[in-house]
């Protein structure tokens, strides 16, 4: 299969012609091969990389599917997701993980990417089968409890230490149990007039300040996951400066959303880590335009209906984020002027596939790479519908917003999944 | 006014000021012949318990009963509702019950504002308590008391010191109060210990202290905010004796009380712990006016939501 996107804007906004030949971009420059896609106004862009996502499959697959996310996904542009391991059976065995890749395979819209647990059961207690599961069919190297903190300092030491030897990353969700049992919202003003119990930012800060001192002493690799406060982006810069091997992250809700929506107690704002407050939203932009903070990642987490129609304490915590993950980075960086395409690269694809080691993601528009890319139309603005996101549920903060940037198509290795906003195909192994 | 009381921020002074005027006029109505009016004869009142509170409820159902109202009595307490049938299915339950009102107890803060918010009701709510948010018609309630102490400050609270006395952090008393009373424009100091004030407080319209007997002498209302003892097992405070003894109203205490000057307490005491007996018994002690006053100016918020027939046709 051959097709030519023709007058195709790049990052640097140079025109060109990409050729694409089977899985790989065969041409690039003037020449035209097979079928032609007019993509004048449109702009090709190394198809995007999500490090956190929650596709709820095996055990909930009420609110999402490998499938479905993986359309999801897609529709976001995106051609690589990371399954977090909190499923039911957590995905912490070898056989849970390559359950999760082989259903990753069989939706053939996307690379599914298992994300190992690092504890047994998600428990913080003992070590789950690290080695098995970086050995699988899966090949994970990314390893997380997510959704619980490895609290213990010695359990996370050994965590560090253990993935050295074959160049694992433990992603840490970062926060302090005891710090924010029952929390509920973000500590501060707001929660001082609405009744609802805090959630700390030094519950965040203080594990993070200690895990940044255990990977700079066992010399080891560590991801912040979901960065939220101001205080997390300064911990992060220091850490840098010193020259101590982390990364992190921040989501696009985060860098969008503030503390005062729960005055409405409406669940829909309800999420873990919390909205925080607007002086947090401006750390957190200007932490990932200056590279403190190295990548956006969705935190993509689908809930049934039920599990937010409901009283605010008695919801659960979490917001959709694949289908409008790049038009609130658009918003709140590009729009903003803090960010310029080729940043947003580097953040939503070139970052994330370098940290969680995909080989076959977040390469360069260049003659050899795999064509797994996403077009876009820049100057288009939309109108988020819950009601026709393709995620199996409907719990978006951003139901109603008008946002920039529309994904146009989806190409992954080589096969277009998406085109004109529409599903189209799939990769057949 | 807006058709449903779910904080004090649904109320504008003018509100506050008709609510406590009615219930003034209702006051002196029912304390003479006819006990019973007939304003809200075919209405229906729903009394939406998710927590256990016998006073409230029963406030709440004598006032409806005396304005004639058919009231409904729903314990969500174990019953369905705590096997997993969700605010929503019972909201949709009292919809087709054809309930007016829904007067709502919950455990958890918002509950009310859900309830009113979701389109899930058409009827009027009116929150009784929600979590440790608010509970706005215990504030109305102080406010009639105080004013009816202090008489000549024709509800104008600008010249009256108040102290709010305890666990502010989970009181959704003290919440209330603070923004009616400060409405009206008194000067609210909280007194608590440093664990049991939110984080976030030092940007509410109030004076904070630490204190209990740094300026006792100057308050002319003394509200003291109930201990729950299981906040000891969260390291609020080192026991019930040193609580007591640094923030409880003694004899002692109480002497030091400013002329004239009042004890509140919104109830149920612990007597020994926050108020002493001889305190709460005293003869600066509102507290049984409290339970008094609390019957007619529910009467009077169900009278002004509901707006049933007007006064002035009841009375002829
Ligand atoms: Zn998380």
């Amino acid at each position: 299969m051959k097709y030519t996107l023709k007058n195709v804007s790049l990052p640097n906004g140079d025109r060109t012609n990409v050729v694409v030949s089977g899985e790989l971009i065969s041409a690039i420059g003037q020449s035209t091969e097979g079928e032609v896609i007019d993509c004048t106004n449109l702009m090709v862009l190394p198809g995007l990389v999500d490090l956190h996502t929650h596709l709820r499959e095996p055990g909930k697959e009420d609110s999402e599917t490998v499938l479905s996310g993986s359309q999801s996904a897609v529709m976001g542009g995106f051609t690589a997701v990371s399954a977090m391991a909190n499923t039911s059976p957590v995905a912490d065995t070898a056989g849970v993980v390559e359950q999760v890749f082989r259903l990753g395979k069989e939706a053939g819209l996307c690379a599914v990417y298992p994300v190992g647990a690092v504890t047994v059961g998600l428990a913080g207690e003992r070590l789950a089968e690290l080695g098995a599961m970086a050995d699988s069919a899966a090949q994970v190297r990314v390893f997380s409890d997510d959704g619980k903190c490895v609290s213990d300092p010695l359990v996370m030491r050994r965590a560090l230490e253990y993935v050295k030897s074959f160049n694992g990353v433990i992603a840490q969700h970062a926060q302090d149990p005891r710090l924010t049992e029952h929390a509920q919202m973000n500590e501060g003003e707001v929660s001082s007039r609405l009744g609802l119990s805090g959630w700390p930012a030094v519950a965040e800060e203080a594990i993070i300040a200690r895990d940044i001192l255990l990977a700079d002493h066992v010399k080891s690799r560590l991801h912040i996951c979901h960065l939220t406060t101001k205080g997390g982006v300064e911990l992060v810069r220091w850490a840098k400066s010193q020259g101590i091997n982390v990364t992190a992250e921040v989501t696009p809700h985060h860098l969008l959303l503030t503390d005062d929506l729960v005055e409405s107690y409406d669940p829909v704002y309800k999420v873990n880590p919390p909205l925080r407050t607007s002086q947090d939203v401006m750390a957190l932009r200007a932490g990932l335009a200056d590279g403190t903070i190295d990548i956006v990642a969705t935190d993509h987490a689908p809930h049934p209906a039920e599990e937010k129609e409901c009283e605010w304490s008695a919801a659960s915590f979490g917001m959709l984020g694949l289908e409008t993950a790049l038009s609130v980075v658009a918003k709140t960086m590009v729009s903003e002027g803090l960010m310029s395409w080729e940043d947003v690269v580097r953040v939503m694809s070139t970052n994330p596939a370098r940290i969680g080691g995909y080989a076959r993601q977040g390469q360069q528009i260049l003659v050899g790479s795999p064509a797994n890319l996403t077009v876009i139309n820049p100057t288009e603005s939309w109108s988020v519908d819950k009601e026709k996101l393709l995620s199996k549920s409907r719990n978006t903060p951003f139901h109603g917003h008008v946002l920039p940037v529309k994904v146009v198509h989806t190409i992954f290795e080589g096969v277009i999944v998406v085109k004109d906003g529409k599903l189209t195909g799939k990769k057949h192994e | 006014m807006k058709n449903q009381l779910l904080s004090i921020n649904d109320l504008s002074h003018e509100d506050v000021i008709a609510i406590l005027a009615t219930a003034t006029q209702l006051e002196k109505i029912t304390t003479g012949p006819t006990k019973k009016l007939p304003t809200l004869r075919g209405r229906t009142v729903v009394n939406l318990f998710f927590e256990d509170s016998t006073r409230t409820r029963i406030s709440f159902e004598t006032a409806a009963k005396r304005l004639s109202a058919d009231v409904i009595n729903f314990s969500a307490k174990g019953s369905s509702v705590s096997k997993g049938e969700s605010l929503k299915d019972t909201a949709q339950t009292l919809q087709a019950m054809g309930a007016d009102a829904v007067v709502i107890r919950h455990g958890s803060s918002g509950a009310a504002q859900r309830l009113a918010d979701s389109g899930w009701i058409n009827a009027t709510v009116i929150n009784a308590g929600d979590g440790t948010h608010e509970h706005p018609t215990q504030a109305l309630l102080d406010a009639y008391t105080i004013s009816k102490r202090f008489p000549d400050n024709n509800r104008d609270f600008s010249s009256l010191k108040i102290a709010i006395v305890g666990d502010i952090l989970h009181s959704r008393v003290a919440r209330s109060n603070v923004l009616l009373l400060t409405m009206m424009g008194a000067k609210v100091t909280l007194i608590a210990p440093p664990t049991l004030l939110p984080v976030g407080v030092e940007k509410w319209p109030v004076n904070i202290s630490y204190d209990l007997d740094a300026e006792l002498e100057s308050f002319d209302v003394v509200m003291m905010l109930r201990i729950q003892l299981e906040r000891m097992s969260n390291y609020y405070f080192p026991s019930e004796r040193e609580y007591a003894r640094r923030y409880g109203l003694n004899e002692t205490r109480l002497k030091r009380m400013k002329k004239n000057s009042i004890v509140m307490h919104p109830g149920p005491m612990n007597r020994g712990l926050e108020i002493s007996a001889a305190s709460a018994d005293s003869a600066r002690s509102v507290i049984i006016d409290q339970v008094g006053n609390g019957v007619v100016t529910r009467m009077a918020v169900l009278y002004l939501l509901l707006g049933g027939a007007t006064l002035s046709e009841v009375l002829s």
